[in-house]
């Protein structure tokens, strides 16, 4: 498993109703239901996604993200887990509030801009980031909103949304020293747990 | 002789017929003293019964959903892009039951039969059936095989709605549920395009309010009429006009009335076929199932309390240019779905088919569909997918 799906399946509670908004393959709530005895549901666009989700056993719907959560009833779910998914969406701020309309707790990973590699690459060589976390053209980039470890510390802190968790991982030195000291230095990916309200 | 057959069909089958001497109470305070469901079967019923796979048809639809009857016969079943060895529905791993229901004119109990109080056939009295009454008869059906509970009910459109009826009817017999391009219930523009179609038919002076096969005649006015506007409802607009076009049969207008472009050919070709084969009076009552299947309607309108008694997980489909059975209406039935809690998945194909869609192949539908299938007969044999 990716190692930011690690982290956040180490997270879930067991028996925990979840909602994985981007599920992608399934692979997250797979585990989390073979091992955890989670259920719930992922919601994704992508056609082979949703097929591999389907193959596993995986409760999937095709719903764009930025359509809402207006389906789903307040408290539907124990906690709600989007990752890679903040940075495409038209508003990751009403998400998060929706996020935390259906279910009291959000688990939310997403790509620091603030990475080192990225800042070199942007002081250097003066031209946007590309990377392993961000691997598009700024022309033809789904990543309409990138942000910073502390971007969204500090999001939280205006909407009254309490940080329960936070911590930084990237596919080689998950959990490297650096990355705990400095995090948005250090970390490639941002990983939160936050809870509705103080 | 099979061996003329493509290898991925079921081949050669023989339509069966199942007969049912204990009375059927109808949903319209009528019974059914006796009846005859005319079904086929495509692949082995595993030693524990757990493999079986029911497929319910749509309006037009009948048994013959795989295979061929004979050698020359021209066109498969149905659905056979769907249903035969390594297809979505394997017939290698399931064991596939398809009838014809009540009311159909396919060999199965039906207007064109006989009614036994009066020794003439049933014609226009023939009890106007509902998707609940289909189903209450299929579980007949699955009683007779040795069938307890169905790997998985599936269906599309009036089908779709058949295999939504079976969760909440029987949710103990049901393992899993793919409801196809259906609806939860029909539109009031759904029904009054029923309403034109049943119009055409019983205004054909051939129709004898029912009674045509006393005279020796067949409303085939009104049945093509009837077709051809289903016909309609059952394409995009994208796809007829990539079809047809502005296309006319010859080089220049006629200024007259005769057919000119060649969408009014292949409509009225459609429609002509259709009126030879397909019974009027099975056609009124399959629209008059359509129009009641209601399952919210006994529950103030609240389609999550209908669904309550379901437990089976569900696969709901859509196709992004079916007009007749929009995707917000299986939207519609996702969402009824979520608030009562239940499992299920929802997949809105790619399609420029329109409803017919749901009959053709299609690589997403199949790729869903299939990874679907895949999974159940995985859960029953106890391996992991």
């Amino acid at each position: 498993m990716r190692a930011d799906l690690q982290l956040i399946y180490d997270w879930v509670p067991s028996d925990a109703h979840v909602l994985d908004l981007g599920c992608g393959d399934g692979t997250l709530l797979a585990a989390l239901a073979r091992h955890k005895n989670v259920t719930g549901y992922g919601l994704e666009i992508d056609p082979d996604g949703i097929a591999a989700c389907l193959g596993k056993g995986v409760n999937v719907l095709e719903q764009n993200l930025d359509d809402g959560l207006g389906n789903f009833v307040d408290d539907a779910c124990d906690l709600v887990i989007m990752t890679q998914a903040l940075q495409v969406l038209r508003r990751p701020d009403t998400m998060l509030d929706q996020m935390l309309r259906v279910a009291p707790e959000c688990i939310i990973a997403f790509p620091n801009f603030a990475y080192w590699k990225h800042r070199l690459h942007l002081t250097f060589r003066g031209r946007m980031p590309v990377s392993r976390s961000l691997p598009h053209a700024w022309y033809d980039t789904p990543n309409i909103h990138l942000s910073t470890f502390q971007d969204f510390a500090s999001l939280c802190r205006d909407k009254g949304v309490t940080i329960v968790d936070e911590a930084v991982g990237s596919a080689d030195h998950e959990g490297h020293w650096t990355s705990r000291l400095w995090p948005n230095l250090f970390g490639e990916t941002a990983i939160f747990r936050v809870r509705r309200g103080r | 002789m099979s061996a003329s057959f493509p290898a991925d069909s079921v081949g050669l089958v023989t339509p069966q017929t199942a007969t049912f001497e204990s009375p059927l109470a109808l949903a319209c305070g009528k019974t059914l003293e006796r009846f005859e469901l005319v079904y086929e079967t495509y692949g082995t019923l595993n030693a524990d019964r757990s493999n079986a796979v029911l497929i319910c048809h749509a309006l037009s639809g009948h048994h013959h959903a795989a295979g061929y009857h004979t050698v020359d016969e021209r066109k498969p079943g149905w659905w056979d892009a769907y249903v035969g060895p390594g297809k979505v529905i394997d017939t290698d791993r399931f064991f596939v039951v398809s009838l014809n229901n009540l009311g159909g004119c396919h060999g199965s109990t039906g207007p064109a039969s006989i009614n036994p109080q009066t020794g003439h056939r049933w014609g226009p009295t023939f009890p106007v059936m509902t998707v609940a009454d289909w189903v209450h008869s299929q579980a007949r059906l699955a009683d007779q095989l040795g069938i307890e509970r169905f790997a998985a009910v599936v269906g599309g459109s009036l089908g779709g709605m058949q295999a939504l009826q079976w969760t909440i009817a029987y949710p103990e017999r049901v393992a899993n549920a793919a409801v196809i391009a259906a609806t939860p219930r029909l539109s009031a523009q759904n029904i009054a395009f029923n309403e034109v179609a049943r119009q055409a038919i019983r205004s054909d002076p051939d129709f004898h309010d029912g009674w045509y096969a006393d005279h020796d005649a067949i409303p085939k006015l009104g049945l093509k009429l009837a077709r051809m506007i289903g016909h309609i409802t059952y394409l995009s607009e994208h796809s007829m006009g990539s079809r047809f076009g502005r296309d006319l049969r010859s080089d220049q207008l006629s200024f007259g009335y005769d057919v000119e472009f060649q969408v009014e050919s292949y409509l009225r070709h459609q429609g002509d076929t259709f009126s030879t084969r397909f019974d009027a009076n099975t056609y009124l009552l399959m629209t008059k199932a359509l129009d009641y299947f209601d399952p919210a309607g006994q529950h103030d309108g609240d389609l999550a309390a209908a669904l309550a008694p379901a437990t089976c997980p569900f696969l709901v489909v859509s196709f992004t240019t079916d007009w007749r059975f929009a995707p917000a209406r299986s939207r519609e039935l996702v969402n009824a779905l979520l608030r009562a809690g239940k499992a299920v998945s929802y997949v809105n194909v790619d399609s420029p088919h329109g409803h017919d869609a749901f009959l053709l192949p299609n690589d997403q539908y199949e790729a869903v569909f299939g990874s679907y299938m895949r999974r159940i007969h995985a859960d029953i044999t106890g391996e992991t997918a």
